[in-house]
């Protein structure tokens, strides 16, 4: 069952309510006309859906989220995917500051440019490998503290001379992988990290991540995948181990 | 080998008469000090080794041990203490941050045992608690502004409260600082009293998630468990921003005790270091604050009132009003003295400031401000018996936590080396053969003793007073004085002194 509401001018825990009740009363998938700026979309749902949202949501787009698939067809704000457990966020467009903040399973794909602090403590935890892909580029503090999980920046059309991160890139990183296309900047790289080439089994990982990208966002794989990538590895797993003394 | 400054803080003293070299201390001490020497034939001690747990001496079936502080004094000095001394040969060694456990041991004030309690005479006449009722029923959260009654009815919807049969809940103690059996202990016996334990930020072990309803579930910087099943379990959901030993700085539970269990419960790697970031970073000002406490509220359907535990830092009056402000329901305030499982030494013993000065201050604050309705005000650090808890209400908590104290009656000695993973009391340890010393039956009857003579206490202190509810006595200042406070803390604290 496909449900459709009109978000215009509704605060968001109106809209939430009314997704809720969507939910409840069976609806598989909600398209969300005239949204603009409501918060928390994706989060108070009882189970998994697909959700379609048209404009622009605002921040905490899916936090806590579990299972269910969000497409915006437009930009999107900060915290995007906040401490997400599962499911998959595409958002056609730019985002935020702060996206995917203690991601520990699920996707989050992103055409365009992310902001600041994105993918900070990203987590894995058994089966669950959060994923995040940026098409365009990222600002500073990428992957910070990040504790396990992908995370990817293309760089996709992207101004010449333009750096493809901003700085202090994966500083505290003690787990996960990030994949950068094209070169990474030594100098703007957190101490924490270190720059690899790829084996065949980050190509193996990489590759199916990128189809399932470029097929969400109707972007040319090969296009993307002909240009070499190099990926960043926390050099230790205790970053601070060394830290402390016995009183 | 290079030189070893460093000298033993412990006189371990056996008593040979006594001792039937029966070995028990030596399996006892996680900290190997007692080891049994088979060519002699008999058990001897290092000292260096001893932490002064008691653990040894308590066990000893002969009472042939005494730990004493041990016998060497540096050459007088005011200002160069053997502490200060100490530290500099453990830093030069090591080049490391100084670490701990517990609350802070140095001499700061304590307000409490500045503070009096009124008793009534003649006037007006006390009750006793034994013959007449006696009511300590708390109900956390944020109330409204005004009540509409029809029929005698309310006429609508109270926001979420926590409902305490008595105003003491355990403070947040992560699975990972403390051992499983710890938190079996604690969820236990305040599912049997009538009040909460704080999961800490380590998540909810799948054997407590049916203790849910006696559960506050914690979400910190590392998020570690949180997810809409673990959110939804608990009663209320408490944002932890900060924490009294260690106001500003993050925490780093080491991978060692990140096994199997804790890494199920915090859903991480195995073995992995789970690292709390000092900040949020989803949360820069009070404005994101309020955007986590309502992604928070929505997860959890509007159904679970939401807390923000801060440490008592200088201006905690106007950072409790913006909490408030923000859209929380309770706010929690843990003092200068809060304990700790791990915390860098000069942080815990010089960041902050004390409880009482700060649940003073934001309670008259919010006051002021015309919005302490609007939340619940609890508060921890060092909270050691009864009597702290009934002046900390009369100075405007609603609740407090304890959690030191709770150890305490667990076994826990203060030997302040928590963050070690060697307690021979089964408590700060994930050793399977250290946590199976800590029986959660006995431990959580323990525990639930210890509520029950408090509770028993706090009844007796109310009635003297001719107080027959807790509520009464909420912000109920005049029925303290000080003793020994200048007029600056007598302000602060908002108490007469005594004899006024």
């Amino acid at each position: 069952m496909i449900k459709t509401i009109d978000a215009k001018g509704l605060y968001y825990r109106q809209l939430n309510d009314m997704i809720q009740e969507a939910v409840n009363q069976g609806a598989e998938k909600i398209i969300l006309t005239n949204v603009n700026g409501q918060r928390y979309i994706g989060t108070r749902i009882p189970r998994p859906v697909e959700i379609e949202i048209k404009g622009v949501p605002g921040n905490d787009l899916g936090a806590f989220m579990n299972g269910s698939t969000v497409i915006v067809r437009d930009n999107g704000q900060d915290a995007i995917g906040n401490t997400m457990n599962s499911g998959k966020i595409v958002v056609h467009g730019h985002a935020g500051d702060v996206l995917g903040y203690a991601m520990r399973g699920g996707e989050l794909f992103i055409r365009g440019d992310v902001g600041y602090r994105v993918g900070i403590h990203m987590k894995e935890y058994e089966d669950n490998i959060p994923v995040i892909i940026v098409g365009g580029t990222a600002g500073s503090f990428l992957g910070e503290y990040m504790a396990g999980g992908i995370l990817v920046v293309l760089g996709l059309e992207r101004q010449s001379g333009r750096p493809i991160t901003g700085n202090y890139l994966g500083t505290g990183m003690h787990g996960g992988v990030i994949y950068v296309r094209g070169e990474v900047d030594p100098t703007l790289l957190g101490r924490e990290v270190a720059v690899f080439e790829l084996d065949e089994a980050d190509k193996k990982i990489l590759c199916s991540c990128l189809h399932e990208y470029c097929n969400d966002l109707g972007i040319d794989y090969e296009e993307v995948i002909k240009e070499n990538f190099v990926k960043l590895l926390p050099v230790s797993h205790r970053p601070y181990g060394n830290l402390y003394t016995p009183a | 080998m290079s030189l070893d400054y460093t000298t033993p803080e412990f006189l371990i003293e056996r008593n040979r008469d006594r001792c039937i070299d029966c070995k028990v201390c030596v399996n006892q001490c996680a900290n190997e000090a007692h080891e049994y020497d088979e060519e002699e034939n008999k058990v001897v001690s290092d000292d260096v080794k001893c932490v002064n747990c008691h653990r040894c001496v308590a066990l000893c079936p002969t009472r042939a041990l005494t730990i004493r502080r041990y016998p060497l004094e540096y050459r007088q000095n005011a200002g160069w203490t053997a502490h200060d001394i100490n530290s500099i040969y453990k830093q030069a060694a090591s080049g490391g941050i100084l670490l701990t456990g517990m609350g802070t041991d140095r001499n700061y004030p304590i307000f409490w045992d500045h503070l009096l309690l009124n008793a009534s005479q003649v006037t007006n006449p006390s009750i006793d608690p034994l013959r007449e009722p006696m009511e300590l029923k708390t109900f956390l959260g944020r109330k409204p502004n005004t009540l509409k009654i029809e029929n005698g009815r309310l006429t609508e919807k109270m926001p979420p409260q926590l409902e305490l049969e008595l105003p003491i809940m355990f403070g947040a103690m992560s699975f990972g600082s403390v051992s499983l059996n710890v938190q079996k202990s604690l969820a236990r016996a305040a599912a049997e009293s009538g009040t909460y334990f704080n999961t800490g930020e380590g998540g909810l072990h799948s054997d407590l998630y049916r203790y849910g309803g006696n559960a506050i579930v914690q979400v910190a910087s590392g998020r570690f468990g949180v997810y809409s099943e673990y959110l939804n379990a608990g009663s209320a959901v408490e944002i932890k921003i900060g924490q009294g030993a260690k106001p500003g700085i993050g925490g780093h539970l080491p991978g060692e005790k990140v096994g199997r269990e804790v890494s199920l419960t915090r859903m991480i790697p195995e073995g992995s270091d789970a690292i709390s970031p000092a900040p949020h970073h989803d949360i820069y000002s009070i404005e994101d604050l309020g955007q986590l406490i309502f992604s928070l509220k929505e997860a959890t359907n509007y159904e679970k009132p939401v807390s923000v535990k801060i440490a008592a830092v200088h201006n905690v009056a106007a950072i409790a009003s913006g909490i408030v402000r923000a859209g929380a329901d309770i706010v929690t305030i843990d003092g200068l003295r809060g304990g700790t499982g791990a915390a860098p030494l000069r942080t815990r013993d010089n960041v902050g400031i004390p409880i009482e000065l700060a649940l003073a201050a934001v309670d008259t604050r919010l006051r002021e401000e015309g919005i302490r309705h609007r939340v619940s005000l609890v508060i921890a650090g060092s909270v050691r018996n009864s009597a702290d808890i009934v002046k900390a209400v009369a100075l405007g908590a609603d609740a407090v936590y304890i959690a030191s104290a709770a150890l305490i009656s667990l076994g826990c000695h203060m030997c302040q080396k928590c963050y070690t993973g060697k307690c021979n009391w089964g408590i700060a340890t994930q050793n399977p053969n250290l946590v199976k010393r800590l029986n959660p039956d006995i431990g959580a009857q323990r525990v639930a003793n210890l509520l029950r003579a408090w509770t028993l206490e706090i009844k007796e202190l109310l009635g003297g007073m001719g107080i027959n509810a807790l509520e009464s006595l909420r912000g109920n200042r005049l029925m303290l004085r000080g003793v020994g406070l200048s007029e600056k803390e007598l302000q602060i604290l908002g108490v007469k002194a005594a004899g006024e």
